[in-house]
């Protein structure tokens, strides 16, 4: 039974990972991003690692193909233009690529060593999200916070690369704004009725 | 026959060799390239997690979520370098990435 399902899902990741490569449009070929990874979620749920599976969904779907949903839509690229030509590539493409299949079916060729009984998501805990956590924040600290540390530098340069300054925008200035006093922001005139200021 | 790690590993071993033939197949496209990128880090979080599952040790789970934390921040930052190179250039195709060419 499980075989049959992890069957399906399995066919659903490669054909969509197939179209991600061939589709003419790049907003389809982040859809069917969206859709392998979504199915690779199903796969490792198959096998009972839950948090990854949820954690693929989110990080992924959530945050990275959206990005790449927005970029595609941003930018204004005559996307026609810049697939033609790439017929010729198919050979080589192939090429390369039967090489590598050849070389991971050797793994394939060793398969007699690489049976396993049974399979454990979750060793040594009720769930899979509390065996994650009870080693990540003892045993992989340093890990998990170098993980943050590479998020934030992440986010700074990306911040640094496509922040620009130009001319004629109104922003906020702080300093000026707090350095403003009551004696040149306003002044108080005493009008004669009838005069006018 | 009962689910096995072949499976996985077969699997992944397809979803690894699509992404490299993505990379060469639309080598003008550097948004195709960065999703085939996505594609073989997402190959080997399948590899990481089933042995860390079949071998019952939980360290290979650990190390996926460093490799999605590596793909999350380069995606961000690839798109961000794509954002800036087509404000300078109007084009985003690689092929015309040679202004460090003397």
């Amino acid at each position: 039974m499980a075989l049959i399902a992890f069957g399906l899902i399995a066919a659903i990741v490669i054909l969509s990972a197939m179209f991600v490569i061939v589709a003419r449009n790049p907003v389809h070929s982040v859809l069917w991003l969206i859709l392998a990874f979504f199915s690779s979620a199903g796969l490792l749920v198959l096998i009972g690692a839950e948090f990854l599976a949820m954690l693929l969904i989110v990080v992924y779907v959530g945050a990275v193909a959206v990005l790449f949903l927005f970029v595609v839509m941003m930018l204004d690229v005559d996307f026609v233009e810049l697939k033609q030509g790439t017929l010729r590539y198919w050979p080589f493409a192939l090429l390369v690529g039967l090489i590598f299949l050849g070389e991971l079916a050797l793994v394939w060729l060793a398969s007699d060593q690489l049976t396993f009984d049974s399979f454990n998501p979750s060793p040594g805990a009720a769930t899979n999200a509390e065996a994650i956590g009870s080693v990540m924040y003892t045993q992989y600290l340093l890990l998990f916070q170098l993980a943050g540390i590479v998020l934030l530098v992440a986010m700074i340069g990306a911040i640094v690369l496509t922040l620009r300054h130009r001319p004629h925008v109104r922003r906020q200035d702080v300093g000026k704004q707090t350095g403003r006093r009551r004696a040149d922001a306003f002044e108080l005139k005493d009008p004669t009725p009838g005069q006018g200021v | 026959m009962e689910l096995g790690i072949i499976h996985f590993l077969i699997v992944s071993a397809s979803l690894f060799t699509i992404g490299v033939v993505g990379i060469f197949v639309n080598r003008k496209n550097v948004i195709v390239i960065l999703m085939a990128l996505e594609l073989i880090l997402l190959s080997v979080n399948l590899n990481l997690v089933a042995f860390s599952v079949f071998t019952g040790t939980i360290q290979g789970q650990i190390f996926a979520m460093l490799v999605l934390t590596v793909a999350a921040a380069e995606a961000a930052v690839g798109l961000a370098i794509l954002v800036v190179y087509f404000r300078n250039r109007r084009d985003i195709s690689v092929e015309n990435v040679d202004l460090m060419k003397g």
